[in-house]
């Protein structure tokens, strides 16, 4: 009889012992669970409050000036009276970067990438590869530094009449800024391209050059094309070279001799200054960021889903 | 289209010269960038140079309050950003289905990447110096570049999570672990030299960053160094852009005296990343 119980008991206590543990199991596991949700989270409260903070600071600003006069006047003087708020020169300004940027940086880096993948041994690959990541991670400060009292200086013994502050050594240096990157993603473009296309052009009697041109280019387009399109939201976004190199002064104009501003050296000219919170001159910097923010989130949506799609499809 | 053999052969030829060459070019620009700075900073260095604070006075100007400015803000980056970045990596690939919201999240994550970073200081300047009350402290900065470098570090972490082979997992799950236990007992430790590599690299673009904290304030002109968290500050990007801006050729060698510096830390956390990724291959199963 004793026994029996005894056995009972001991039955229930560890019943209740695995109770115990699942349960604590269970905290635990919703926790860790917990835990990782909220970190995830943190990206998405990013992206949420850069969108409300620009739009909320940026609608006081348009409730003063139409927003036909910003997208479409040539007069970017807010600072100095009289004001005048037309967002094309900086638009300009960024147009010039980014169209000398990619000028230098597409074909150079499709044919660094044609380099690497078609011609060099891998131990040459092996070799160069790393190098050319060095270019893509020297912080972008050094290339203003460089552009401004190397690349500039060069620029005036070919060019006498180009100004201090040009459009033409920044546009330069974003592009080896870039060249990296671009050169990376059209790397992996053409490592996607499976062999058996190459070898069958190959055997028909193809040569390198028409392999590449005629099969490996027009099989990894989507890609390459995705490399450009971030490639030019990287140049649009640039800010440090560009406010070193490229000048202070809003322009319109397509001449890349001249100095201009581009928007994000605006931004930063604006932040450099004593400008007091809450006036226009404060909110035109949200309004420039936005537009930034806009175009650049539209092309890396763009080229990300390209790739994406590319990925799923090949 | 109907060209002759020889033609197309020659056209060959110099089509893989130019690769060559385009490809050699872009070495050169490298070599030249490093020739161009030796030269004009190279006699600027001196210990003296690593251990003045900032000066109107080119000869007595150093850069003790950035370096000890660039620590700090790396510190305190890494602590808020390597937690965080690892946890939303393993929620994305151990937990999160494989659907419609999630493939929108990552898409986020990748777009974040590619985001300005004037944007990130905007975002820094209005939440944390403003709204949060951080002032133009080191809080703001590292708060500022916690954001800025999550999403690479969540897109590297993913990488080296993936690549943690499932009979990993699945011999854990046979033995009763449950799913936290796996994760933290198997998938982490494996996945572990991956993620400090991909986050070593994402803390070098922290380091060299400058945008973001002249939005918020970072000033580059010093005297002091940062006793606590809450102190203003400087880092050297912001020096060297501080330096660089003036018209002075004197401040212009200071700049490239600084580069080296930064170059130099640059390399030797690079270092440290090939370093711990050896180290893994050694390792490997």
């Amino acid at each position: 009889m004793n026994n029996l119980w005894h056995q009972k008991v001991t039955q229930v206590r560890s019943q209740i012992e695995s109770y115990r543990r699942d349960l604590l199991n269970w905290i635990i596991e919703g926790g860790f669970r917990l835990f990782l949700m909220m970190a995830l989270s943190i990206t998405l409260v990013t992206t949420a409050t850069v969108i409300v903070l620009l739009v909320r600071e940026s609608l006081p600003f348009f409730q003063q000036i139409p927003l036909k006069d910003f997208l479409f006047g040539t007069q970017w003087e807010p600072l100095i009276e009289p004001k005048s708020f037309g967002v094309l020169p900086l638009v300009s300004g960024t147009m010039m970067i980014v169209a000398g940027a990619m000028l230098l940086a597409v074909p150079s880096g499709i044919m660094i990438a044609t380099y690497l993948n078609e011609f060099a041994s891998s131990k040459l690959r092996a070799l160069i590869k790393p190098i050319l990541e060095i270019l893509a991670g020297i912080p972008t400060v050094v290339y203003g530094y460089f552009a401004l009292t190397f690349v500039t200086p060069v620029l005036k013994e070919i060019l006498p009449d180009i100004q201090v502050f040009n459009a033409l050594s920044a546009a330069i240096v974003v592009g080896i800024m870039i060249l990296p990157m671009v050169a990376s993603l059209t790397d992996d473009a053409f490592r996607a391209v499976p062999n058996s296309l190459r070898e069958g052009a190959y055997a028909v009697g193809a040569t390198p050059f028409e392999v590449i041109t005629d099969i490996v280019i027009p099989a990894s387009r989507s890609r390459i094309g995705a490399a450009v399109i971030l490639g030019v939201s990287r140049a649009i976004g640039e800010t440090m070279a560009v406010t070193l190199a490229a000048g202070a002064t809003p322009k319109w104009t397509f001449n890349p001799l001249e100095s201009i501003q581009t928007m994000t050296a605006y931004i930063v000219q604006v932040s450099l200054g004593d400008t007091p919170a809450g006036g226009i001159e404060y909110q035109t910097c949200f309004v420039v960021a936005l537009l930034l923010f806009a175009i650049t989130m539209v092309m890396n949506f763009a080229g990300n889903m390209l790739t994406y799609f590319d990925r799923k499809v090949g | 289209m109907l060209k002759s053999v020889k033609a197309r052969k020659r056209r060959d030829k110099i089509f893989v010269w130019l690769c060559r060459g385009v490809t050699l070019m872009a070495l050169f620009v490298l070599a030249l960038l490093l020739f161009h700075l030796i030269r004009e900073g190279a006699h600027w260095l001196s210990l003296d140079f690593l251990n003045q604070f900032p000066s109107r006075f080119p000869s007595k100007a150093g850069i003790k309050s950035a370096l000890f400015g660039t620590l700090w803000l790396s510190l305190l980056t890494a602590i808020f950003s390597f937690p965080i970045g690892i946890a939303s990596a393993l929620y994305l690939e151990e937990y999160a289905p494989k659907n419609r919201l999630f493939s929108l999240i990552e898409m986020n994550i990748s777009n974040l990447a590619g985001m300005p970073s004037i944007v990130y200081g905007l975002l820094g300047l209005t939440v944390f110096v403003r709204f949060f009350g951080l002032e133009q402290s080191l809080w703001s900065g590292s708060l500022t570049m916690s954001l800025l470098i999550m999403p690479t570090i969540i897109i590297a972490s993913k990488e080296a999570i993936r690549a943690v082979p499932d009979s990993l997992r699945l011999a854990a799950f046979a033995l009763g672990a449950k799913p936290w236990q796996v994760i933290v007992g198997q998938v982490l430790p494996a996945a572990l030299p991956g993620i400090l590599t991909g986050f070593i690299l994402s803390m070098s673009r922290a380091v060299g960053e400058s945008a973001p904290l002249i939005m918020i304030g970072a000033l580059s002109y010093v005297a002091f160094l940062p006793q606590s968290p809450s102190d203003p500050f400087t880092v050297l990007p912001v020096q060297i852009f501080g330096w660089a801006s003036r018209p002075n050729e004197e401040f212009h060698g200071l700049a490239g005296a600084a580069i080296l510096v930064l170059l130099a830390v640059l390399f030797l956390m690079n270092l440290g990343a090939v370093i711990v990724r050896q180290r893994f291959q050694r390792y490997r199963l």
